[in-house]
């Protein structure tokens, strides 16, 4: 985040990338998806939803990047169309988590006493379940369709959000310029919206983004399990699930689809892994 | 604090009473009606009259106050009954029961293979004086955490049942069939063992007592396998209680890409269905897994580091806490 325009800070800056081509290719993978999710049109020329029968189950070649599936859809157009499904559903579920939790461990480290025990029984009790099974009970409340599967993901996550923000608050509350704006006579929730806050949601984004990738996974094998979108529509979890009864004949409509999804969690792992402490290294 | 076993106990309850009361307020308490869907599904949603409803409702004990509902139910899952299923009619209980067998033996031998080879990991990493096979070791495990496992099935089916034919690719017959599905749910369980184990063996090479035990004349292999491994075992073991929950929740996944009859299976179709007393029943399972496993990780302890024996392992749960969150 240099706007210092001195040439040796340009360097250093130049220097962090080249010594780090992984990351380089993993902000490249991310700034790809992100454009295929909003301008889809620009990726590919093929329907994501009407195929031509006549080109059905084709192996990859240079017009079908992907190749085919059963009824002569594009898998790449597939694909690239799904990003906007799985994204959006992603992201949202990531805001759920850090929404919820970061205001449930605000509540909890800024009250104390008895509100601090209630949220983290419950806190404790939503990670007693594995969080597959937590979101699937979710599912089957709330009913099929890609933001269910959103939120139930979101809330899965939740539990980890609220821990950490609420260790933060407590650390942060006892720090003298709380004291001193107390002090001042600036009311409690002032304290908490100028001082607490902003102090202690680093950490919180940085669980954030390492988030990321394991919801990208986990609404990804709710998608492919069916409890997501409805079929013609593309999304990446239900694309690999479209290809099991082609496994043998055409690898390339699970193989495709899947290896997209890796790569993004892989991707968003390593940039969630720098944002987190190599930057401050240097 | 002399004597934890009590203490112990009464906090598996706790967990077990938590999950029922989670689950009872996610599947009865949120909104969506699962006589509906039953219904609904059936013979038609036009035939669906509103005193059909109602008579489904009350034979659901649905028109009860939700405290008298959770009252009564709280009651009949301590004696082990979760009501019908809606779907088929049978009792979910043991429509659960009937399929652990089969789970029992894939996540058995998942949590094998992830102790196997998440541990060969995480030792090879950690002894190996070649920097370029440490490296590469340690960066297998957040590549292991990264894959979908749904997609693994799927690949390992395409690899070694149709290139290869060395497996069968779908069913529950014999062992064979068995290999497959423990090797995909082993994936992400052997990642995170191999990545705890690893960095507490660092921790532990870092120790003073490793120089005194070199200087004394013990070989390398002496110290990391006779001292270093020993200490470094005790956080990873507390992970496989958590771990051994989480190969029970894999299973649905597993199960399903394998066509493989289990507890995985019947989730992911109670879930389609909205069948809700089979997912509470099984909610209530992989808590029950994850606790009577916790106890014995916590009876194993004293046996393995003489320090903790009679003291309350309220430590090492917390640290299995902690990494399980993450």
């Amino acid at each position: 985040m240099s706007s210092v325009a001195t040439p040796s800070a340009a360097r250093r800056e130049a220097g962090f990338y080249l010594r780090r081509p992984g990351l380089v290719l993993s902000v490249a993978v991310i700034l790809l998806v992100l454009l295929w999710a909003v301008v889809p049109e620009l990726f590919t020329a093929h329907d994501p939803i009407a195929g031509v029968p006549a080109e059905r189950l084709q192996g990859p070649s240079a017009a079908h990047l992907f190749g085919t599936d059963e009824t002569g859809r594009d898998v790449f157009a597939r694909v690239v169309h799904g990003a906007a499904l799985s994204l959006r559903a992603t992201v949202l579920s990531v805001l759920v988590s850090l929404i919820a939790g970061a205001a449930l461990g605000l509540l909890a480290g800024s009250r104390g006493g008895w509100v601090d025990s209630l949220v983290m029984r419950v806190v404790d009790v939503l990670q007693s379940v594995p969080s597959i099974l937590l979101s699937l009970a979710l599912v089957t409340a709330l009913g099929f369709g890609t933001t269910n599967v959103a939120i139930a993901v979101g809330v899965a996550n939740l539990a980890t959000f609220a821990r950490l923000m609420r260790a933060e608050v407590l650390r942060v509350r006892t720090g003298v310029f709380v004291e001193a704006a107390r002090a001042a006579g600036v009311r409690w929730t002032g304290v908490l919206a100028r001082h607490i806050l902003p102090n202690s949601l680093g950490p919180v984004l940085v669980l954030a983004t390492l988030t990321f990738g394991t919801a990208v996974l986990e609404v990804s094998a709710l998608s492919f399990l069916g409890y997501g979108a409805t079929p013609p529509t593309p999304e990446w979890g239900s694309l690999v699930a479209g290809g099991r009864g082609f496994l043998a004949t055409a690898w390339w409509m699970t193989t495709f689809p899947g290896l997209t999804v890796a790569a993004v969690v892989l991707a968003t792992n390593r940039v969630s892994r720098a944002l987190d402490g190599e930057r401050r290294l240097v | 604090m002399t004597n934890g076993i009590p203490r112990r106990l009464a906090q598996a309850v706790v967990v077990l009473w938590a999950a029922f009361t989670l689950s009872f307020v996610i599947l009865y308490l949120l909104p969506g009606d699962a006589v509906l869907a039953k219904l609904g599904g059936g013979d038609g949603g036009s035939t669906l009259t509103a005193a059909d409803v109602a008579r489904e409702h009350a034979a659901l004990g649905l028109d009860d106050p939700v405290v008298v509902q959770y009252g009564k139910r709280l009651l009949a899952a301590v004696q082990g009954d979760f009501g019908r299923s809606i779907a088929s009619g049978e009792d979910a209980t043991t429509l659960v029961l009937n399929a652990l067998p089969s789970t029992l033996s894939i996540t058995g031998l998942g949590l094998l293979f992830a102790v196997v080879f998440g541990g060969a990991i995480a030792i090879l990493g950690t002894y190996t004086r070649s920097r370029w096979l440490s490296q590469f070791l340690a960066s297998l495990p957040p590549l292991g955490n990264s894959l979908p496992t749904f997609w693994v099935g799927l690949v390992l089916i395409q690899i070694f049942s149709f290139n290869l034919g060395w497996v069968p690719a779908l069913g529950s017959d014999g062992f064979s069939a068995l290999v497959l599905p423990a090797v995909t749910l082993a994936l992400p369980t052997g990642a995170i063992i191999g990545q705890v184990l690893a960095k507490s063996l660092r921790t532990q090479l870092d120790e003073p007592y490793v120089e005194v035990v070199l200087a004394k004349g013990a070989s390398r292999a002496r110290v990391h396998f006779g001292h270093v491994l020993r200490n470094a075992a005790l956080p990873a073991l507390t992970l496989v209680g958590v771990l051994a929950g989480n190969l029970l929740a894999g299973s649905v996944i597993t199960e399903s890409v394998f066509s493989r009859d289990g507890i995985g299976r019947v989730t992911a179709s109670a879930v389609s269905a909205q069948d809700i007393p089979v997912v509470q029943a099984v909610i209530v399972l992989a808590a029950l897994f994850f606790v009577v496993l916790n106890l014995a990780v916590d009876l194993l302890y004293p046996v393995l580091d003489p320090r903790l024996a009679g003291r309350v392992t309220a430590k090492a749960q917390s640290r299995g806490k902690a990494v399980s969150g993450v």
